[in-house]
């Protein structure tokens, strides 16, 4: 692939020199800030607060209640402790809920009038507002087809939707992908149809506090039948200080449709820990797929641990009809704290669900992140492919469950789980539940640890390669399963962040 | 950490009347320091993580629940084998049935009697390695044996031992409930071999405490009976130093509950731990539970778990094992292998194999398995002419061959193996 060699080379040779310097040096590339002036919610939760973001988002009252009643389920319930992470004390009256630039007051009746400022901060993250663009760092992809390069992107500033891509476009094919609050305003039925269907609202103690206090997110919809004509991708940004993100995405393919959705997120350098709780609840009805695609780039603290996002957040997709199949491909690079599980319920006969995930923690990061497969029809199949990274203090641990239940007949799993340590002040874990109640089904479980092989490493060097870039080429390689699962567009962005993280880690 | 209400009331109920037995100063203070601890702690509740798998409400309940007897038809295993006997009944030491408690290379001695002693080796290790065993996860049930055992046997090894102690737990009585707490010291360069057999009673509490010395060699074998109601919880806690080896292999077939807790800290380099087991498992009421933590705290050492399970008619098979590889303990080599043979579609096998790793330069492996026999193995079986039990049987046996393998000695291995296949032979 040409665009392989040709990544770096993005945005001005200028700025990617002085980036590349900033990343040397084992700088965070999107920490800076957009100075812009913003509404907030007072500090705090209440049911104020619950119903302020509601009206915020000009809600029907059976949203307000439903938030209202996840509310009072999140009083009586506590902060779970089994993760293999340690953080100081949440302050949850000591964050805004909402947050919002003073430019989105009034809603912008297309791109064009979003504030310039706005658009320029994606601009600078390499997430253009523009139809005719593509996603930054393919310019390599230019020889494709324009239809197969076409991304639709959602774009989150803190709690509120700056602007969809492609809206028109994408309606032309019957695909519904607009925000949250839009789609609770424009398309009631659907949302309460499936909202809350695949996470309930007490589901668990950060997904029930979004469920109160979500301010906005993604919404698609995909009618029976239909290829989405692009890839769909949502875009967050923390900027705003104090604040906390909850977001919420709901993806629903109909049957016999297919969508391919990514999500990138980042957020600026601050001294004081950001909280971020989302929910994404994706139904997949009969031969329906499902490809869900993460590149994780919070920002994950300084060197001493200070700062940094933490990231709490309840992903599921619901395979309920025969055939449904889902995908979920993250990789992880930021954030201070994750705690994130992306799972699949495989409801329907011959579903199927894969887990593809690279974790890299570096520095002071801790990352407990894992999956579930459910196997509840007859003849499912799942497949899990983790691979963990730990450099310097962090703490990297692999958690997840694989659960054949009594009538998923003739069902299959397969684990891989392997963990790098480089360095010998990090950890790798891996606390794997196995739970087997069926005889025909059959679970593989494997895993290992291992650190960078010297033969390989020795290899490298002896071909005139510099340490680090030894280094980051046989971390590659031991990535290489989940990377190619990416879509292309992040398969890049993949690369190179797989590079940065381990940034430094040798010698 | 105040603990929930429903395991205060628990613990009190059980706890309720216990008054702790009289013995040498040092037994006195081991015995109220464990009483605190399970105070402390708490007994186990369904709710914790530790017992996802398995409800301890039997093994917790104040009274014992009633457990027949079963009638031995077949000769005890081990008959053949040249041993120092030591023979509990319902718990209590029966000294007619035992041998002289007398082996070269051996100190052997009844719990209750060195408790009674005022300078004794055993008060360096008597719910000492216990304790130590307590963290990361609790196991207040080991504490509490601690706390009011008073049967068992200490066992110093002085030089290589003539012949092995073989520990013959009867049962005799429907209610009976009882603690036998071992202690072993194995010194540098000396080696034993423990045998452990039998029932015990209709509930049993064992807890075994085995020190390894500098080059010492323990070996383990145990065969936990083959009665379909007792239920047991047994802890081992094992502390092996440099040069050492630790080789353990437990045979259940059947019981009610069995929670077998395996905890090995390697603290000396170029240390070997192996802990086994091979489990057949028939009906409802059959639940098995290997829980097994192996602590890394050495350089250059091996550790291998592994657990293989046979199960039908409803039987549940649990595996919770754990190597945790500390910072520093680099070069260590862990394998954990946990495989189920589910026969039908009823049984269950529940598995939560685990690593926890702060060493960088370290080779750690699990995995974990379950699914049916193999059709095509049978078929090939059956069409040289095998009915289908002999080579459902013949498969089982091959299944499990992996666990058995790790007994060393050819004479036990075999003496196993041959009464393994009898049972087999027996069930179908």
């Amino acid at each position: 692939m040409a665009a392989l060699d040709q990544v770096e080379v993005k945005d001005g040779v200028d700025q990617d020199t002085v980036d590349a310097v900033a990343e040397l040096s084992g700088n965070y590339k999107y920490g800076w800030e957009t100075e812009i002036e913003m509404d907030y919610a007072p500090k705090g939760v209440n049911p104020d607060i619950v119903r302020l973001i509601s009206g915020k988002n000009e809600e029907p009252s059976w949203m307000t209640d439903w938030r209202l009643q996840a509310f009072a389920r999140w009083e009586q319930i506590e902060e779970p402790t089994w993760a293999m992470v340690n953080y100081p004390d949440i302050d949850f009256q000591d964050i805004h809920y909402y947050a919002r630039p003073k430019s989105m007051e009034e809603k912008p009746k297309s791109l064009d009038d979003v504030d310039p400022k706005l658009l320029a901060t994606y601009d600078k993250l390499g997430i253009p507002l523009k139809e005719q663009a593509i996603l930054a760092g393919v310019e390599g992809a230019e020889a494709m087809p324009a239809e197969g390069r076409k991304v639709a992107v959602d774009a989150v500033f803190d709690s509120v939707s700056v602007g969809t891509t492609f809206q028109a476009e994408l309606k032309k094919a019957g695909v519904i992908f607009c925000s949250i609050s839009e789609a609770i305003r424009e398309y009631p039925e659907l949302v309460k149809k499936y909202l809350g269907t695949v996470v309930p609202a007490t589901d668990n103690f950060y997904a029930t506090l979004n469920s109160a206090v979500f301010s906005d997110g993604s919404f698609v919809y995909v009618p029976p039948g239909v290829r989405c004509p692009m890839e769909l991708s949502t875009y967050f940004r923390i900027n705003a200080e104090n604040t906390g993100q909850f977001e919420r995405t709901l993806i629903i393919a109909d049957k016999g449709s297919y969508v391919s959705y990514l999500e990138g997120c980042t957020a600026p350098k601050r001294d004081t820990a950001q909280l971020h709780a989302a929910v994404v609840e994706i139904i997949v009805e009969e031969d329906a797929e499902v490809k869900y695609s993460t590149v994780q780039n919070w920002y994950p603290g300084d060197a001493d641990g200070n700062g940094g996002i933490y990231n709490f957040v309840t992903k599921r997709a619901d395979c309920r009809g025969d055939r449904s199949k889902v995908m979920w491909t993250q990789v992880e690079t930021g954030s201070a704290v994750t705690w994130k599980y992306p799972s699949c319920i495989l409801r329907g006969d011959e579903s199927q669900g894969e887990f593809y995930s690279i974790a890299i923690a570096n520095n002071m990061q801790q990352a407990d992140t894992g999956t579930k497969m459910v196997h509840l029809g007859k003849n499912t199949k799942s497949r899990i492919v983790s691979k963990g990274i730990s450099a310097g203090k962090a703490q990297n641990t692999y958690r997840g469950l694989v659960s054949m239940h009594p009538k998923a007949k003739d069902s299959r799993n397969y684990t891989q789980c392997d963990s790098l340590l480089i360095g010998d002040k990090c950890g790798a874990h891996t606390v794997p539940y196995i739970e087997v109640k069926n005889n025909s089904s059959r679970v593989e479980h494997e895993a290992t640890t291992s650190k960078v092989d010297d033969d390989q490493l020795f290899y490298c060097r002896s071909r005139g390669m510099d340490e680090e870039e030894a280094v980051a080429l046989v971390v590659n390689g031991f990535c290489k399963e989940v990377l190619q699962a990416l879509p292309m567009e992040f398969a890049m962005e993949a690369q190179a962040l797989v590079a940065i993280s381990l940034e430094g880690s040798v010698g | 950490m105040a603990l929930p209400q429903v395991k205060q009331d628990a613990t009190a109920a059980r706890l309720d009347g216990i008054t702790l037995p009289q013995g040498a100063s040092w037994a006195s203070h081991a015995r109220k320091n464990a009483l605190s601890r399970v105070n402390a702690m708490g007994l186990p509740h369904r709710r914790d993580e530790y017992w996802k798998f398995t409800d301890p409400v039997t093994l917790v309940q104040p009274d014992a629940p009633k457990a027949a007897v079963f009638q031995q038809d077949e000769a005890p295993l081990f008959e053949d084998v040249d041993r120092v006997k030591v023979v509990f009944v319902d718990g209590v030491f029966d000294a007619a049935q035992s041998s002289d408690l007398v082996a070269e290379g051996l100190e052997i001695e009844r719990l209750a009697d060195a408790l009674a002693t005022d300078i004794h080796w055993a008060k360096d290790l008597y719910g000492v390695l216990e304790t130590r065993g307590q963290m990361p996860v609790a196991r207040p049930l080991a504490a509490l044996n601690t706390a009011t055992a008073t049967d068992g046997v200490v066992i110093r090894a002085t030089g290589k031992a003539q012949k092995p102690v073989s520990l013959i737990y009867l049962h005799q009585n429907e209610t009976s409930d009882a603690v036998i707490h071992n202690v072993i010291r194995v010194e540098a360069g000396a080696e034993v071999t423990l045998l452990e057999t039998g029932p015990a009673a209709a509930r049993f509490s064992k807890v075994l405490e085995v020190d390894v010395a500098d080059g010492g060699k323990f070996h383990h074998v145990r065969a936990q009976g083959r009665d379909h109601e007792r239920r047991a919880v047994t802890h081992c806690f094992a502390r092996i130093d440099s040069g050492s080896l630790f080789k353990s292999f437990t045979l259940t077939v059947n019981g009610s509950l069995t929670r077998n807790e395996c905890v090995i800290e390697i603290v000396g380099d170029e240390a070997i731990a192996h802990v086994a087991g091979a489990c057949v498992g028939d009906g409802k009421d059959f639940h098995h539970d290997d829980t097994v933590f192996v602590t890394h705290d050495a350089v250059n050492c091996e550790s291998r778990q592994v657990f293989k399970k046979v199960l039908r008619n409803g039987a549940v098979g649990v595996f919770q094992g754990k190597i945790l590889v500390k910072e520093g303990a680099q070069k260590t080599d862990g394998y954990q292998i946990s495989q189920s043979l589910l026969l039908d579609g009823d049984s269950q096998f529940l598995a939560k194999p685990e690593l926890e790793i702060y060493a960088d330069d370290v080779a750690c492996s699990h995995g974990s398995t379950s699914g049916a026999i193999d059709e095509t193995a049978l078929f090939y079986l059956r069409s040289r002419g095998i009915d289908h039990t002999t080579a459902t049987n013949l498969l089982t046996l091959a299944f499990l061959a992996e666990a058995l393998e790790e007994i060393e000695d050819d004479v036990l291995a075999g003496a196993l193996q041959d009464q393994l296949e009898g049972w087999l032979a027996r069930r179908s």
